[in-house]
């Protein structure tokens, strides 16, 4: 037991005095996520509210063809340009990009109007382009309302109900709470959260193993009368400190950026306070053994530095695996996922965002698969090194 | 004192060391000499317990080395054929780590470093960070670390690897002084005078096996030769190990 502290300890001080672990465990690892996460939010967020206040643009062609649609559209408020453009003028000018969306009113279109027959118009856009896409997404829903609003004026004229024309009213109704719309937006932060976990013991479980063979340390180590174990629990111990420090900066972190993220603006209330960081720790808390013991295995196994970095690289892509499943297949919390680790730490930080009830059995089962995995993955681990082939 | 009785090991088809047998005594430098994959340092990792004979036994002080926590490992200093340390503690610290490690109390620790610092004339570096050391300075950093548990009995693997002549000596130096304490002093070498200069006595293997043992002086006259270099190619060559 001494021994094991004497390792941790040891462990614990050289790692804080090399900047390469200090760098990759308590700076980039912990604050890449918080601060990527939120740009990209408050981007994304910040264009999505800007377009809907922003006026529609729309180039107009042959708009001395259809008098009142053009007045219709300047009163919803449509900035229209007008041309002359030909259908191929018009194309061209949407593929160079000087035109967002044209509307095009053909020569017929007044008299098809006067006959009563489906008056056409030419909508040219350019859907792969998300911007514009929205922009002619607007534009048509508005020629639809001014289609409808002509639609119920000709019926009332001919003495027929205008709601014969709609035979069945859909209701939209949405249960989406302002915090659920928002877990859509925040999906991925947990994996971010499991990611600084990870590459919070990312370099010592490398230095404590791989390192120490390959700077030559390991042999004289290992001639001491010290139980393998020891060894084994002091450099995992330490490995799991460095991973708490990590998970704690980068809880911190994101509850400063939500802080600054407008959310709001777009009627969502993210519920990352200091409280739901706390929860969060909870609930990563067994997921930190199990990290540190499988990143220390496979690191035992090789030979160098190097070799360690590029195998515990795909070992940082693990717990991405089943959250991506998660997303691909919408998976809900559920007690048989409680038993897969990551995926069931992934639903249980979901949940608390989303302010939903947890069961404790959910959180105990997710713990225990987590420990339990860890213990099997430690004695692995001490079992390993006390092989002969450990000397490497 | 350090015993090898029919040590024996293999990889895989490999025979590394066979039936190796010798008696290393307190007060006494025994070099075990040979030339590259005599298996020299393989019957040296058999005795300080990190590889697992596949036949016979290493003893230390009369104590089987097996088992990670061996009383004989409290017994032996240990400097591996590359005695790395940690780059980021301080000398001190690196020598401190395995005085902790030995289980000693913390004033004991401090003081037998200190000791060792200055017997071994490390002074002007024992603060400094191992990341820049020489060569040289490595060394005495991984000697004072072996010896930090004052152990009667010191292993020594190739130590003279890569020292220049002014390190070398000043190592010899070291040794003649530990085995003048009445410590049992084992250490490997290719380096024929290495051997010639320091031993009391001598093992030469080849093709992991004992191929003489004995006083230097014994060796070198049954042998019939005038120098050991002489004797070491000529018994050498009657094993046909050549």
């Amino acid at each position: 037991m001494r021994a094991l502290l004497t390792v941790f300890c040891k462990e614990f001080v050289e790692n804080l005095r090399d900047r390469r672990t200090l760098f990759s465990a308590l700076l980039f690892g912990p604050l890449f996520g918080p601060i990527l996460f939120g740009a990209m939010v408050s981007r994304m967020l910040n264009q999505s509210v800007l377009e809907s206040d922003e006026p529609l643009r729309v180039t107009v062609s042959g708009g001395e063809h259809a008098p009142n649609l053009v007045r219709f559209l300047t009163s919803q408020g449509v900035n229209l340009v007008f041309t002359s453009w030909s259908e191929s003028d018009a194309r061209a000018a949407v593929k160079r990009g000087s035109a967002a969306v044209v509307l095009i009113v053909p020569r017929e279109f007044g008299p098809r109007f006067t006959a009563a027959l489906p008056a056409p118009v030419f909508l040219v856009a350019d859907s792969s382009d998300s911007q514009t896409r929205k922009s002619a997404d607007r534009l048509r829903a508005l020629v639809a309302a001014y289609g409808s609003g002509i639609a119920q004026l000709r019926s009332q004229i001919r003495g027929v109900s205008p709601l014969l024309a709609v035979p069945i009213a859909v209701n939209d109704i949405d249960v989406t709470t302002p915090t659920g719309r928002a877990v859509v937006v925040l999906g991925f932060m947990t994996y971010f959260v499991l990611f600084s976990v990870l590459m919070g013991g990312l370099y010592l479980a490398i230095d404590s193993t791989a390192g120490e063979r390959e700077r030559g340390s390991l042999e004289a180590l290992l001639s001491l009368p010290v139980a393998r174990s020891a060894l084994v629990g002091g450099k995992l111990i330490a490995t799991c400190a460095y991973m708490c420090l990590s998970l704690a900066i980068n809880l911190a972190a994101f509850v400063v950026v939500f802080q600054f993220v407008p959310l709001e603006r777009l009627g969502m209330s993210a519920n990352v306070s200091v409280l739901t960081a706390l929860e969060f720790f909870a609930i990563c808390l067994p997921f930190v053994p199990l990290g540190a013991a499988l990143m220390m295995l496979v690191a035992s196994f090789t030979r160098s530095y190097r070799e360690a970095q590029t195998y515990l690289t795909s070992v940082l892509l693990v717990p991405t695996l089943p959250i991506a499943f998660a997303s691909i297949y919408s998976l809900k919390a559920h007690s048989a996922l409680m038993l897969v680790p990551s995926l069931s730490q992934h639903l249980l930080m979901t949940s608390v965002l989303k302010d939903e009830p947890i069961a404790p059995l959910d959180l105990a089962l997710s713990a225990a698969s987590a420990l339990g995995l860890a213990i099997l993955l430690i004695a692995a681990t001490a079992r390993h090194w006390r092989r002969e082939t450990m000397l490497g | 004192m350090i015993e090898a009785s029919g040590l024996s090991k293999r990889f895989g088809t490999i025979e590394a060391v066979r039936e190796v047998s010798f008696r290393a005594a307190d007060g006494e430098i025994t070099g075990v000499l040979g030339p590259n994959g005599a298996g020299k340092s393989t019957t040296l990792r058999m005795i300080y317990g990190v590889l697992t004979p596949d036949g016979g036994s290493a003893c230390i002080d009369g104590i089987d080395i097996r088992g990670e926590t061996s009383a004989a490992r409290g017994r032996l200093g240990v400097l591996p054929h590359a005695p790395g340390l940690y780059g980021n503690l301080t000398a001190r610290e690196n020598i401190e780590y395995f005085g902790a490690l030995h289980g000693l109390p913390k004033e004991r620790i401090r003081a037998r470093a200190a000791e060792l610092g200055h017997a071994l004339g490390m002074d002007g570096f024992i603060d400094r960070r191992a990341k820049g050391f020489s060569q040289g300075q490595r060394i005495k950093v991984a000697v004072a670390r072996a010896l930090i548990h004052d152990p009667s009995n010191l292993v020594l693997d190739e130590p003279t690897n890569g020292l220049d002549v002014m390190a070398i000596r000043n190592l010899r130096e070291i040794l003649r002084d530990l085995k003048s304490q009445g410590r049992c002093i084992l250490f490997s070498s290719h380096v024929m005078q290495e051997v010639a200069t320091l031993c009391d006595r001598v093992v030469i293997l080849g093709q992991g096996r004992v191929l003489a043992d004995g006083p230097l002086e014994t060796v070198r006259t049954r042998l019939g030769a005038t120098t050991l270099e002489e004797a070491f190619l000529k018994v050498l060559g009657e094993a046909g190990a050549l």
